[in-house]
């Protein structure tokens, strides 16, 4: 086994343990073995530096999309688990819609063993939901379970039909994982291409109304309480979703939901000029929604922040606003995006932007990782609070480029990324390329910014 | 633009995209590269390019009706919609200011062959011509185009955005009859939901100060309109007693097999404008319609034929309205548009 290492002179911030001041971390053969103010290391153990840098469990994306097999022109495994370690994730559930789809379990070995060989953060599968995610048959979710896969979806297509999501809701409740639903009433989207409303009736776009995600939202919803099954409702983004949501939990379903970056931070209006960078389903919405989301998430309505993460090749982007794919790539921004949108106007604090970027998503999924307390794996997080970058999509490890966010300010910089106590990620030198290969653990870390504000 | 001896086509082109912009090929008009919608435009811009379009109508009812205002320049219009009615009055504007013009439309292009449209506007770039007349079925798409090719863009209709020199053409026609358009009321009758048409009407008319109302069955009236600032009245009637102008949309069949109307024959009772209710309105009124018209839907004939049809002039300004846009974003100053079509 490697050497032991001790991060030592870092703000320590772990909800799960409540904990948010300096302190240092021992790690020891892929664990953490020690956490709290003044640890003495062994005589053998690395130590790293971290002064002045937040450290925090590793962030836990549950909801990102990778591409292989099928789509490696956009995204494979490896470089999407690179690019997860380079945005500070530890972890991330792919979805199954690939090609072909992610329905068997020879299918999800596959994405497995490609995860633990692409050297970045943990990749675990979501198996389909439905068979060819036609929304038909159900898989064989034990199968798919066994084989390793932690949840089941059939997201980009949402499962219309009520009482197959029901026998989901039900029959997932042995193997304990959730049936993530991307919810939509696509009779109500009618194709729309953005949000229903002004800024649609301006560019003359095909617009989707807030009710075609609400109604479905408010069924599945009602489809948990009845069953008792885990409901997790991808990529809210309207007020009356986060409205059926609130419900739901009170009278005591078990529902779960996520929202992402760019619901967070951007509206509608980023849509104008026919920027497919700003093109995503769910859409972009007003700013009435972006702040219900935004209040969902600060009062835990909703419970974690997920990237949606939809990388695409850049010519497929580059085209009529109609014919532009779905989706943004998010995993090297979410943080910038929460630090900015969140943390910097005092709506979360850091300990809560840590508890919705990693705790919660462990709590509420059931994962040994999303903690620094001792016996757990070593999936760690180290990155500046303060340091302001400007988002540059070719620098990404991300083989997408599609984000809305090109050149905007981001603050907080992820620096180090540890997945079971391996360096995955660590923040190049100025002028130094980017990449994912691994240097050794215990360099000194960087000094100075790259942008100072 | 130093604009001389009665050639203003002068302007130079910049070497990109940005420059070209930056420089305004319109004779200090400040429109830019390219004419892509209404929305962006001022209303003394819209009523400079008007002003610009009457010495050109002359040209029209000329013996022999060719100048050479753009002699030497190379206009591609890039059909990817079908389309009689606009693609023949760009082509005579074309042709009477003596452009060389190109026709391509979606069945002969390499778009068939599944080129991108990126790739279709870089390819036309490179055998350098100096102008493109788009129609496209995606809303966007002249922008699209625009913000790629250094080439000046006129925007002749993308899916259901903007339909900017159909727009221009409604208004001169409505300012000919009405003298002014400040405090015309204005209502747009039937499909506002998928009409390019009713968008650059909207902005245009908005801009240069008349009031705007749309009519027709909420299922094609868009949410947010009212946000435009138009007024949205749900009865025909309604709008008959305080419309000065009735601009009425062709509603296309496929909106009745989509479920936005359960019938052509419902539709005609409801919303078609006729004699009988023209007869009950508490002034004059005229009547405009961008063609083609499904007689017996959204117009009956004896409308269409009648004292208050505008349809025929609309068509006779839109080769002029053209021609005006065509002139001034090449580079023509509107002040010296009647000694150019005095040729050279």
């Amino acid at each position: 086994m490697s050497r032991p290492f001790l991060l030592t002179g870092g703000r320590l911030v772990d909800p799960s343990q409540e904990l948010d001041g300096p302190g240092d971390i021992l790690v020891r053969d892929g664990r953490i073995e020690a956490c709290g103010d003044g640890i003495a290391g062994p005589e053998e153990a690395e130590v790293v530096d971290v002064g002045g840098l937040v450290v925090a469990p590793g962030f836990i994306d549950v909801h990102v999309h990778l591409r292989e097999p099928g789509g490696e022109h956009k995204e494979t495994i490896e470089s999407g688990a690179r690019a997860a370690a380079a945005g500070g994730f530890t972890t991330v559930w792919t979805m199954p819609n690939t090609d072909p789809p992610i329905d068997d379990p020879a299918a999800v070995g596959y994405v497995r063993a490609a995860g633990e060989r692409a050297e970045g953060a943990r990749v675990f599968p979501i198996g389909a939901a439905s068979c060819g995610l036609a929304g038909e048959r159900m898989t064989e979710v034990g199968e798919l379970v066994a084989a390793g896969a932690v949840a089941v979806s059939d997201d980009g297509c949402p499962i219309w039909d009520a009482d197959l999501l029901r026998r989901l809701l039900e029959y997932t409740q042995t193997f304990g994982i959730p049936v993530l639903q991307h919810s939509e009433d696509t009779a109500l989207s009618r194709h729309g291409v953005m949000n229903e409303g002004k800024v649609a009736t301006a560019l003359g776009l095909r617009g989707s109304p807030n009710v075609a995600e609400a109604a479905m939202v408010a069924r599945d919803c009602y489809l948990a309480e009845l069953t008792g099954g885990h409901l997790h409702v991808c990529h809210v983004s309207t007020r009356e979703a986060v409205e059926q949501i609130r419900r739901a939990k009170d009278r005591g379903a078990r529902v779960t939901a996520e929202v992402t970056p760019h619901h967070l931070a951007l509206t509608e209006d980023a849509v104008r000029g026919y920027r497919t960078e700003a093109k995503m389903n769910p859409p972009l919405r007003t700013q009435e929604d972006r702040e219900a989301v935004t209040q969902a998430l600060v009062d835990g309505t909703i419970d974690v922040i997920a990237s949606d993460h939809a990388p695409h090749h850049y010519e497929e982007k580059e085209r009529e606003f109609d014919d532009a794919p779905f989706g943004v790539v998010g995993l090297e921004t979410t943080l910038g995006v929460a630090m900015r949108e969140l943390v910097e106007p005092g709506r979360l604090t850091l300990s809560g932007l840590v508890d919705r970027l990693s705790c919660a998503a462990a709590r509420t999924m059931g994962l040994e990782s999303g903690t620094l307390r001792p016996g757990s794996p070593a999936d760690i997080v180290v990155f500046d609070p303060e340091e302001c970058w400007i988002v540059e999509p070719s620098s990404f490890l991300s083989r997408g480029r599609n984000t809305p966010f090109a050149g905007v300010e981001m603050i907080g910089r992820v620096r180090h990324t540890w997945v079971g106590g391996r360096l995955r990620y660590r923040l190049p030198r100025e002028g130094q390329a980017r990449s994912g290969a691994l240097a050794a653990a215990g360099s000194e870390p960087m000094k100075g910014k790259v942008f100072s504000r | 633009m130093s604009a001389s001896r009665g050639d203003p086509v002068s302007a130079g082109r910049g070497g990109s995209a940005s420059a070209a912009r930056a420089n305004g090929g319109s004779g200090g008009l400040g429109l830019g590269k390219d004419l892509t919608g209404l929305e962006s435009l001022t209303g003394a811009q819209i009523e400079a390019i008007l002003d610009t379009a009457e010495p050109f109508k002359e040209i029209s009812e000329r013996r022999i009706k060719k100048v050479p205002v753009l002699r030497g320049k190379t206009i591609v219009n890039l059909f990817f919609e079908p389309s009689t009615r606009t693609r023949i009055s760009f082509e005579f504007a074309e042709k009477r200011l003596s452009a060389d013009t190109v026709y391509i439309g979606a069945s002969d292009s390499s778009v068939e062959k599944g080129e991108s449209l990126v790739d279709t506007a870089r390819n036309l770039e490179a055998m350098r011509i100096d102008m493109v007349v788009i129609r496209h079925g995606s809303s966007g798409a002249a922008a699209f185009l625009a913000d790629r090719i250094p080439s000046n863009v006129v925007n002749a209709g993308d899916g259901q955005h903007e339909h900017p020199t159909q727009g221009l053409l409604d208004l001169l026609t409505i300012r000919d009859r009405f003298g002014s358009l400040a405090g015309r009321r204005v209502c747009i009758i039937g499909d506002i939901l998928h009409s390019r048409v009713a968008r650059s009407n909207i902005w245009g008319l908005l801009a240069c100060g008349a009031e705007v109302a749309v009519c027709g069955p909420k299922t094609l009236i868009p949410l947010g309109i009212e946000e435009l600032g138009v007024t949205v009245l749900s009865r025909l009637e309604e709008a008959i007693e305080w419309a000065d102008v009735l601009y009425v949309l062709r509603l296309q069949l496929e909106r009745m097999s989509a479920g936005f109307v359960p019938s052509l024959r419902e539709y005609n009772r409801v919303f078609g404008v006729s004699r009988a209710r023209l007869e009950r309105a508490p002034r004059e009124m005229v009547v405009l319609h961008p063609g083609p018209m499904n007689r017996g839907v959204e117009i009956d004939s004896d409308v269409a034929d009648g004292p208050w049809s505008l349809i025929l002039p609309q068509v006779t300004n839109g080769v002029a309205v053209r021609m005006a846009v065509l002139y001034l974003l090449a580079g023509g100053a509107p002040e010296l548009a009647e000694a150019a079509k005095e040729g050279a």
